[in-house]
């Protein structure tokens, strides 16, 4: 039986939380570089997805519904009567290994306005609850701020296609480094951890095989490293994931690239080419 | 304005309509694997909870809502069984699954053929599949009590699951 063989077999318990640890383990490693495997894993959630069916008769009593809306209703007023707090955010600059040190300020002088806005946007969608209103002032800047943060997620797709206009064709697109010395990979990193929006942007990226692309992680604070995202770069480099649905409330001390195959991977499977930690 | 684009619009009709459509879906799992009226209640109102605060945790790119309720109603259910912390992020829960479960009578339809194909299985691969997927027990603690090797328990789950696939979507077979 071939390697891959033995991690099919394990499949099925794998999509049924029946594996040991170590296997666990070593399956996942095994999933990051086998598309077939996660396919096949998917098709096996859909197989207990029928089966769950079997268990279908019984329905809810009313009050569960009542309980349910109830629990709803009162979060939402509890939304409505909270102050919107602008939360931390932490920007992260990424830079390649091998120039860690130099020369992110150069790439991104061009783009520090719309950054900002970028930024800005970012920041806007992480308005987060809990403090009560005091006065009326405070109420009518509420509701300023709702407003746009309903609005954010139509800015995120405005920003993804004025990036995308902006680096198309008829950009000009110039980065500033020291004389003899070529243009380096670079990296910036907008997170917003309450919230866990995270924006990132690339450019001068080494051109990847048809197979293969840049994979984005979060280096938790508590030493996980978690997928952020997946993106290949454009003619010229560049690069983008917004919003790649993180889970809230993840603190990062860091941000790291890595080459994976083109559908990205749940485990990092190369060894990091651009790394950053939060400022 | 489909109903998950009005639950990330905080519309609570949108949530109430969601209920409606898939809440005896995620009741019956927990209920069949936890076998309390309580519990599963609890675990019914924690996910739909959960789908409430973050709508976006539900991506239909990675299966229809139905099937990943059902799935994650399963793994809940499980964790309060074993009274551990949940072990499976619910956003890491892509699945493939025909037919679409918000259709009433296709879910109809599936149940009869899924319920078909469990009778018509024999009874050690049936029994097997239920212990792993409703009581959450893992192939060795299957073969512990059933005195089967733990290979023969792991074939026969991964077998029944092609039978059930098989009986719903004719000419499909696990791929790996």
């Amino acid at each position: 039986m071939s390697v891959h063989e033995q991690f099919a077999e394990d499949l099925a318990l794998y999509a049924l939380d029946a594996l040991q640890a170590t296997e666990r383990t070593n399956l996942e490693q095994h999933l990051g570089s086998c598309s077939g495997c996660r396919r096949e894993l998917e098709d096996l959630r859909g197989d207990l997805a029928l089966l769950s069916l079997s268990a279908a008769g019984p329905h809810p009593p009313q009050r569960s519904r009542d309980r349910l809306m109830k629990a709803i209703t009162e979060e939402k007023q509890k939304e409505a009567v909270s102050s919107p707090k602008l939360v931390s955010s932490a920007t992260v600059s990424i830079s390649s290994e091998s120039d860690a040190s130099s020369g992110w300020l150069g790439g991104w002088v061009g783009r520090l306005g719309w950054a900002s806005a970028i930024a800005t946007i970012i920041v806007g969608a992480a308005w987060v609850n809990n403090t009560q209103r005091k006065n009326d002032s405070l109420q009518q800047e509420i509701t300023a701020l709702r407003t746009k943060s309903g609005q954010d997620s139509a800015e995120l797709q405005r920003v993804r296609a004025e990036f995308n206009a902006l680096t198309g064709a008829g950009s000009q697109q110039v980065t500033l480094v020291a004389l003899q010395q070529k243009p380096q990979p670079q990296g910036k990193a907008l997170y917003v951890e309450s919230s866990g929006k995270l924006l990132f942007i690339a450019n001068n990226m080494p051109a990847l095989p048809a197979d293969k692309a840049y994979e984005l992680w979060l280096l938790a604070a508590d030493g996980k490293v978690l997928p952020a995202g997946v993106f290949r770069p454009d003619a010229k480099g560049s690069g983008i994931v917004v919003d790649p649905q993180l889970q809230p409330g993840i603190a990062a001390k860091g941000f790291a690239i890595t080459v994976e195959p083109k559908e990205g991977s749940l485990v990092a499977t190369t060894k990091p080419m651009m790394v950053g930690l939060v400022i | 304005m489909s109903l998950v684009a009005g639950v990330r619009a905080r519309d609570e009709s949108a949530m109430a309509g969601l209920y409606d459509r898939y809440s005896s879906l995620v009741y019956a799992v927990a209920l069949r694997v936890l076998g309390d009226t309580g519990q599963a209640e609890d675990v019914l109102q924690e996910i739909f909870m959960q789908l409430w605060r973050s709508p976006s945790s539900f991506d239909s790119a990675r299966g229809s809502m139905g099937a990943w309720l059902s799935v994650i109603a399963r793994n809940r259910s499980i964790d309060a069984l074993r009274k551990r912390r949940p072990e499976t992020d619910i956003e890491d829960v892509v699945l493939s699954v025909e037919p679409n479960f918000a259709d009433t009578a296709d879910r109809n339809r599936a149940l009869a053929q899924v319920r078909g194909a469990m009778t018509a299985m024999p009874e050690a691969q049936r029994s097997a599949l239920e212990m792993a997927f409703f009581e959450g027990l893992t192939h060795t603690e299957i073969a512990s009590k059933t005195g089967e090797a733990l290979g023969t328990i792991k074939t026969r789950i991964r077998a029944g699951l092609s039978v059930l696939r098989k009986a719903v979507n004719p000419g499909s077979a696990l791929r790996a």
